[in-house]
This record gives C-alpha cells, structure tokens and sequence, in this order.
C-alpha cells in the first residue's frame, strides 16, 4: 500500500486506511453472508420467498434486524458475574477482527505481512474459545454452561485436524507467509502445465475437504452446531445475551465464516491473484498495480463461494451427536490430516 | 529504541498488576483469566523483542489450548460464581518470601550472563526457519527426548482415563 495506484500515502494514512479496511472486511462480507445465505438462500431451500418487504426484494431486512437488536433492553442475569458478560462477546469478536489482519487482498494491498502468516492465523482463531467460554460460564445458567464446555471441547478438538491439514499447504509452498503462499499458487505449474497455476486446491484436495470441514465445526455451523443446539440448549453461551451483545456475536459468528473462507481461499484457491502466466508476470512486483483494486473483490468472489459450500452443508445435514462429533474429529479428520503431511513431505522431497 | 522502552513499560506494568491479581482475586475464575492477561503480556513483550515465531507460539499453546483447558476443568468442577472462600491455604504467605528469593535469583543471572549485551541493531532478525533449522538440526537429541517426556504424559493421561 505504499504506492496504491502511484499515490504515496504516509505512515499515518496507511494505518488509518489498514484500521477501515479492516472494519470493512469483517463488516462488509458478514452482511453480504447474512442477507444472500441466512436469509435468501436457505428460505430458497426450504420453498419459501424469505424477507421480501424491507426494500426492494428485502434487502433492507438487515438493517432493519440490526436496528431491532440495538433499541433492544440489555438484559444481564441477575446472578451473571457482570463484568466477565460483558467482555465475552467483545473477546468473540476481537478475535475475528485479529484474523482479517494477516488475509492478503493484493500485491501491496495487506493489512500485516506477517512471516508466520498462517501459525498466526491458527493462533489467534483460538482466542474465541476463551471469549465462549467466559460467555457460557458468566452467564450463571446451565444451559449456557453446558455450551461453552461443548464449544470449547468441540473447538480443541477440530483445532487440531486445522493445523494439521494447512501443514500440507506449508510443506508444498516452503513458507508459511500467506503473500508468499499466494505466489506459489499462482506463479507455479503442475507437470509443467501453468494454465491455472498451481492452486492447492488440486495437489492438496485432501487438506481442503479437511480444513473445510474443521472450518465448519469451528464456527460451530450445523452438522457441528451442537454446542448452540436450539432444541436442548437454547442456544447454547448465548441463551442469556439479547440486544446489542447478542449482535456482536451475531456479527462475530457470520464475520467469522467470511475471514475463515478467506484464509481457506488464500490457502487453497489462489487468493488474490490469477494464474500470473494469463499476464506474463513472473514475481511479486511485475504484478500489475491494478490487482490492488481487483485483488480484494477476486479474494471476495471465492469467499462466497466457499461460504456458499459452508451454508450448503448448513442448511442440508442434521446435527451430530456429541460422541460421534468427538470420535469423527480424532478417529477420522487427525489421522487422515497426518497421512496428508506424510504424502506431501515424501513427494516434496521426490519431485 | 525509545518508543520500544516505553512499550515495554507499558506491558510490564498491565502484566505486573494482572499477575498480582492472579493471586490475590477470591474467584477461581476471575484468577485463570487474570493469567491470560499474564500470558498475552509475554506474547506482547515478545513481538516487541521482534521474535515473532516465539510470541504466535506462546498465544496459540498458553492462551489457545493452556488456559482453555484450564478454565474447562476449572468450570467443570468448581465453577461457582462470586467469592470462592478458601482458595488460600495457611501457608500461602510463604509465597511472598519463595517469589522474593526466585526474582532475585534470576534478576542475578540475567544480568550476570547479559547484562552488557545488546540486540543488532541492524535489524537482522532471526527467522522461522533458522529456528526450525536449529531445532531439527543442532538440538535434535534434546527435542526428541522432550516428545519423549510429551508421549509419556499422553500414554499416562490414557491409562489413567481408561475404566476397563
């Protein structure tokens, strides 16, 4: 970003420009997330029209939600540790807000360019378990209790298929800066053929259906949704939130989907960038200054379709028992993942 | 290196406070959150020192799975909300003198061993793969009798776990 479209900006513009983009990126595709999938396309699922009066074919129901929720009484249980309440939903949703930091949207367009891009993103994507955590316990009731234990298992426990699954990712790119795993994809060849690059998406299809699906229990998306299981938890950590703490992790939850399919199409799909040989470039800076601006909507185009995939199993499967969640994330998705880091590290090493 | 000093005083102060609180809260809680106050200063000082693998390890093992863990087995067993009376046993004052007697004793021995010595000021930093590349490289031996002590640890969780 240090000359965006050749115009130098100083150091306090960068970071005064990183802090909006940054508000955006979380803010911009939660709503797009809530109003084309929560709203449109699971009632197109289930045969029904979904919000059709606020606006013109109620695309304005979102703002009419939002406004809802913020004239709504902040209501706090009269035994809930106040304080500890107050801060979960904010911890939720500073964590998401951490994680935007490292999604590289352009040649210079990036918010940090973290070394260790990815660990970092893994790292602070597990702060939220604390903020849940804080939530379910601060609340003073049994049901929030019993959900915050259920995320916060459910959260370690599909951590790790993560972490696992993204090592594959890292072992084939050498590097674990996502600017340089961007790079990789879209400079590199399979067998000599450049047409496409090389998105992980192909050589490493197995780390992707697995980091998907962690991705989906992570933000506790139905088939995992059993930590805020309506029918028996009513709502899990979240059962005494309302008003404008109910929307923060409202927000949290949606903006989550949205920066986590980010990561995955940075990981996995290319990024930013397209197959750099369309254009002729080579490296990094023959990148055509104009990717600052195209960059940005090409990484938001695979975002929705990814969180397409996620809200698709969403609104298609029903829940998981707890033992079968537990016994699927360790029996299943960690020893695939490290059959996946075996594979690639012996062909990394052959070819 | 001004601006990095003040920092650093800065964090020092907020983990000082929050480590003294640790101790002295009348919440079990209220102390496992107090220490991640603690634990996310230590990553803080870090980034500041520029060692950034170190300061993303530190957050996604003793905030992300640590502390997790702790406050899971924490709210699973004594959760209660409010003032917890109890939490101190009659020889908790001995703290005071043992926690005097370590400070001392490492204050010593840092400023014995570095006193003098002073970061590059060239800004070479040490990146990721220099450390991978010690780790796998010269101190291979000790890492591996550490995931020794580490298969040990999980071999003994299992046993202990397991009813038949």
């Amino acid at each position: 970003m240090h000359s965006l479209l050749a115009v130098v900006i100083p150091y306090w513009g960068q970071s005064l420009l990183r802090v909006l983009g940054g508000l955006v990126a979380v803010l911009l595709p939660a709503g797009t997330i809530v109003y084309v999938f929560l709203f449109k396309m699971m009632s197109f699922m289930q045969s029904r029209l979904g919000p059709m009066e606020a606006g013109p074919y109620g695309s304005m129901q979102l703002f009419a939600e939002v406004g809802k929720w913020l004239q709504k009484e902040d209501i706090q249980p009269d035994n809930a540790d106040k304080r500890i309440f107050r801060m979960a939903p904010i911890i939720v949703l500073m964590s998401t807000f951490l994680l935007v930091a490292v999604v590289p949207f352009g040649p210079d367009a990036w918010f940090t360019n973290f070394e260790t891009g990815v660990f970092y993103a893994l790292a602070v994507s597990s702060i939220s378990v604390l903020g849940i955590l804080m939530a379910g316990w601060s609340s003073a009731n049994k049901y929030s209790l019993l959900g915050g234990l259920r995320a916060a298992g459910q959260l370690i426990a599909y951590e790790l298929p993560m972490v696992l699954a993204v090592m594959g990712v890292v072992i084939q790119a050498g590097t674990m800066n996502l600017q340089q795993i961007v790079l990789a994809q879209n400079a590199g060849s399979i067998f000599g053929t450049d047409i496409v690059g090389n998105p992980y998406v192909l050589t490493q299809f197995v780390g992707f259906v697995v980091f998907m699906i962690a991705v989906q229990a992570e933000l506790t998306q139905a088939p995992f949704d059993m930590p805020i299981a309506e029918s028996e938890l009513v709502s899990g950590y979240m059962t005494e939130y309302s008003g404008f703490r109910f929307l923060i992790f409202f927000i949290g939850e949606f903006a989550t989907a949205g920066v986590f399919a980010m990561i995955a199409s940075t990981l996995f799909l290319g990024g930013w960038g397209v197959p750099f040989s369309w254009f002729g470039w080579t490296s990094m800076d023959s990148v055509a200054n104009w990717m600052n601006v195209a960059g940005p909507l090409i990484v938001f185009t695979k975002m929705m379709v990814l969180v397409f995939l996620i809200m698709w199993i969403r609104f298609s499967y029903p829940r998981f028992r707890e033992d079968q969640l537990q016994r699927f994330a360790w029996k299943v998705l960690i020893p695939i993942s490290l059959a996946n880091i075996m594979v690639t590290a012996v062909l990394k090493v052959a070819f | 290196m001004v601006a990095q000093n003040i920092g650093f005083a800065i964090i020092a102060t907020i983990m000082v406070i929050a480590a003294i609180r640790v101790v002295t809260t009348s919440n079990v809680v209220h102390a496992a959150l107090w220490l991640v106050v603690v634990l996310a200063g230590v990553a803080a000082q870090y980034i500041l020192l520029a060692a950034e693998f170190v300061a993303v390890t530190q957050v996604l093992v003793y905030i992300g799975a640590v502390m997790v863990l702790f406050l899971f087995g924490t709210m699973l067993t004594r959760s209660r909300i409010g003032v917890n009376s109890g939490l101190n046993n009659r020889y908790s004052n001995l703290g005071i003198p043992v926690a005097m007697v370590l400070f001392a004793a490492m204050s010593l021995a840092l400023a014995d061993s570095f006193g003098t010595e002073k970061l590059p000021s060239d800004g070479s930093l040490v990146t990721t793969q220099q450390i991978s590349d010690q780790i796998f490289g010269r101190y291979l031996l000790p890492f591996w009798a550490l995931s020794f002590v580490l298969l040990a640890a999980v071999i003994g969780a299992i046993v202990l776990a397991r009813k038949d």
